[in-house]
């Protein structure tokens, strides 16, 4: 069933489709307003005055361009490629997610609507909506797992503080499956009068394209950026993915330049059994979920199967559909890293750039800190660092501790 | 001619509205879900649907989840609903039909789902989260296999796209009655005669009303002008009640519940 055609920058289609996937798989309640987004989407893309605000607000509010740095000391460190990072932390709110919402949130203004609904894995994304609706006026609401609401407590106060309300989800794996199946039903009912900002490539069409295009912003700086300091197109970009938001958006700008290689980093948790990672691309099959046709996590039934990853962000058995195109197609690759390895990765870059990555992007950092060496002297790797670490402190204490005591036990 | 349109054949000619309740399969297990069918089957039911646990219904309220997220929790498998379903369908009254997410369908496959639940006596199936332009494939084997796809339109759908609905739709017409979830609701929207009726006057499709409906009154009104009415949560409620009131309690209230809504009609 492999897609063997070779991937192109020119998808999805007109019914949202990337290759065998993509689509739209929900209830005909939301036909209409997704048939909506579209039609006002195609029309914000091609209005010049749209453009120049979502420039204004990217270079205003967010402190855009994010800068492209070069990590001196962990290529030292590892040895081998220069390793760039993509300093998607230090936006506004600390994440890339803020590219998405704004852009949303404006088109949210262009269908008339005064009200926004949101999920959130990590907090980072519950953050960046809440931002975008306090800056606008909107009204917000953003659905979050009970599971997630610990790992996560001081994003969620700041979404309080935003003036955002936290609705805890309590249903299922009381993850971020979970808080998108409790505000895709809350949609349901609301369809007509409020927006849903989903935090990912996810969900049905145009949201894959909708999210890849306000994310795609990191890449085509990153492109201008290598071009600038060192005067050709990287070797290798990284990223991590969950829902693949910030690695669409680092890649797309670079599907057509058949030179750079690219490497998608999902969350490879305690191990390959299943229940023990995050990892649809590596492990899953084609399947649906939240939409539309990916790869996913389930079981012969067709029943969604839980997962597992030290990071809330990566913590999600789908994966946008656009990744399942790539990676059938075999534009980019696609690898998985554990919990222990992206903890390493944490203390890594911490300590040798003063730089606290978030735990998500903290998979990246692994994969680029292996691939380094193997990639030699003279290659260059831009990995984007999604989002940064501070939000992780009290979940990294508490996992610290927890793996000092099991030291002490064993010994 | 699947064995929904002789149903709806016969109550026509007889003046007559269908009643079709909805119950999850394994909530709390398979053997009172077969129990519960023969009940409605007695209470006047024309229709039974069953529900097909799935892990993420994005269209189902707190109730219909819940009860499906019990079953799950047992590692209830579609081959053991199916199973249950052919015993159940030999003495079956009433047309037995699945409701079942694309998720789940796509899983087993198009061809095999339709056998399979063919094999079990199943008459159709109901696909919340197949949109019309995502049916095409899936209706051409349910139409070669005379099983039938029901398919829905809300009060969202545009007339236009309704009509295009009803073109790969066969057995009913599924008109949801709330832009929403399912589960019961005090009030329903007004404009949902109007736009039923309009519908029956242009599709030959019997059309059934759903979602939202609990009350004998609301029964009483809908069924002025539907073919057929749906109700879910508000049975569910009462199958799950067992866990508390026990098996034959919760029966029992089934059974008053059902035969109260059948008076209306």
């Amino acid at each position: 069933m492999s897609d063997i055609s070779p991937s192109t920058s020119n998808v999805p289609n007109e019914a949202g489709r990337f290759g065998l996937f993509g689509g739209r798989y929900v209830p005909e309640t939301l036909t209409k307003a997704l048939n909506e987004l579209t039609t006002a989407y195609a029309e914000a893309k091609q209005d010049p005055v749209f453009q120049n605000q979502l420039t204004e607000l990217f270079n205003d509010f967010v402190g855009r361009p994010s800068p492209l740095y070069f990590a001196e000391r962990l290529t030292a460190h590892c040895g081998g490629a220069e390793i760039w990072l993509k300093r998607e932390d230090t936006n506004h709110t600390g994440a890339h997610k803020i590219n998405n919402t704004l852009g949303q949130a404006l088109l949210t203004m262009r269908m008339g609507k005064k009200r926004v609904i949101a999920e959130t894995g990590a907090g980072q994304h519950g953050v960046a909506t809440a931002t975008a609706c306090a800056r606008f006026g909107l009204e917000c609401v953003v659905y979050m797992g009970a599971e997630d609401i610990r790992r996560q407590a001081p994003n969620v106060f700041s979404m309080k503080l935003l003036g955002a309300e936290v609705r805890t989800v309590e249903t299922g794996s009381r993850t971020l499956r979970d808080a998108i199946n409790e505000a895709m039903r809350e949609w349901m009912s609301s369809v007509e009068h409020t927006h849903y900002i989903i935090g990912s490539v996810v969900g049905p069409h145009p949201f894959p394209l909708i999210v890849r295009d306000f994310q795609s912003i990191i890449g085509q700086e990153a492109r201008q950026q290598s071009l600038e300091r060192f005067d050709a197109l990287p070797d290798l970009l990284i990223a991590c993915v969950g829902g693949g938001s910030n690695a669409a958006g680092l890649f797309y700008p670079f599907v057509d330049d058949a030179d750079v290689a690219m490497l998608g980093v999902e969350a490879g948790g305690r191990g390959s059994q299943p229940g023990d990672h995050a990892s649809p691309l590596s492990y899953g099959e084609h399947g649906i979920l939240h939409g539309s046709m990916s790869y996913v996590m389930q079981d012969e039934d067709g029943q969604t199967c839980d997962v597992h990853s030290i990071s809330a962000g990566l913590d999600y058995p789908g994966v946008g559909p656009e990744h399942s195109y790539w990676k059938d197609s075999g534009r980019v690759e696609y690898t998985s890293c554990e919990d222990d390895d992206a903890m390493h990765a944490f203390d890594t870059l911490t300590q040798c750039e003063g730089i606290l990555p978030a735990l998500e992007s903290s998979h990246a950092i692994a994969a680029a800190m292996k691939l380094a060496g193997e990639l030699g002297r003279g290659k260059r790797i831009v990995v984007c660092l999604s989002g940064r670490g501070d939000k992780d402190s009290n979940e990294i204490a508490r996992i610290k501790k927890e793996m000092a005591t099991a030291t002490t036990t064993n010994q | 001619m699947s064995a929904i349109d002789t149903t709806f054949n016969e109550l026509r000619s007889q003046g007559k509205t269908a009643f079709i309740p909805f119950i999850t399969a394994g909530d709390p297990d398979l053997e009172f879900t077969g129990q519960v069918l023969a009940e409605l089957a007695k209470c006047g039911a024309s229709i039974c649907e069953l529900g097909i646990p799935y892990s993420d219904p994005i269209a189902d309220g707190p109730v219909i989840q819940a009860s499906y997220t019990r079953a799950l929790n047992q590692k209830i498998k579609l081959k053991v609903i199916l199973d249950h379903a052919q015993t159940w369908t030999v003495d079956l009254s009433t047309p037995l039909v699945t409701m079942v997410s694309y998720s789940i369908i796509h899983r087993q496959g198009l061809e095999r789902y339709v056998a399979q639940a063919k094999q079990a006596g199943v008459a159709g199936a109901i696909v919340p989260d197949l949109l019309v332009e995502e049916a095409p494939e899936f209706a051409a084997i349910c139409a070669r296999e005379d099983f039938s796809l029901i398919q829905l339109v809300t009060p969202t759908t545009p007339r236009d796209r309704a009509l295009r609905i009803c073109e790969t739709t066969s057995g009913f017409l599924y008109y949801v009655s709330v832009t929403g979830i399912t589960g019961a609701r005090q009030e329903l929207p007004p404009e949902v005669v109007d736009q039923v009726g309009w519908l029956k006057s242009e599709t030959e499709l019997p059309v059934c009303i759903g979602f939202g409906i609990s009350q004998a009154e609301q029964v009483k009104m809908l069924s002025q002008v539907a073919d057929g009415i749906i109700v879910g949560s508000a049975i569910v409620k009462r199958v799950a009640a067992a866990a508390e009131v026990g098996k034959a309690a919760a029966l029992e209230n089934v059974r008053t519940f059902v035969q109260e809504l059948v008076a209306e009609l």
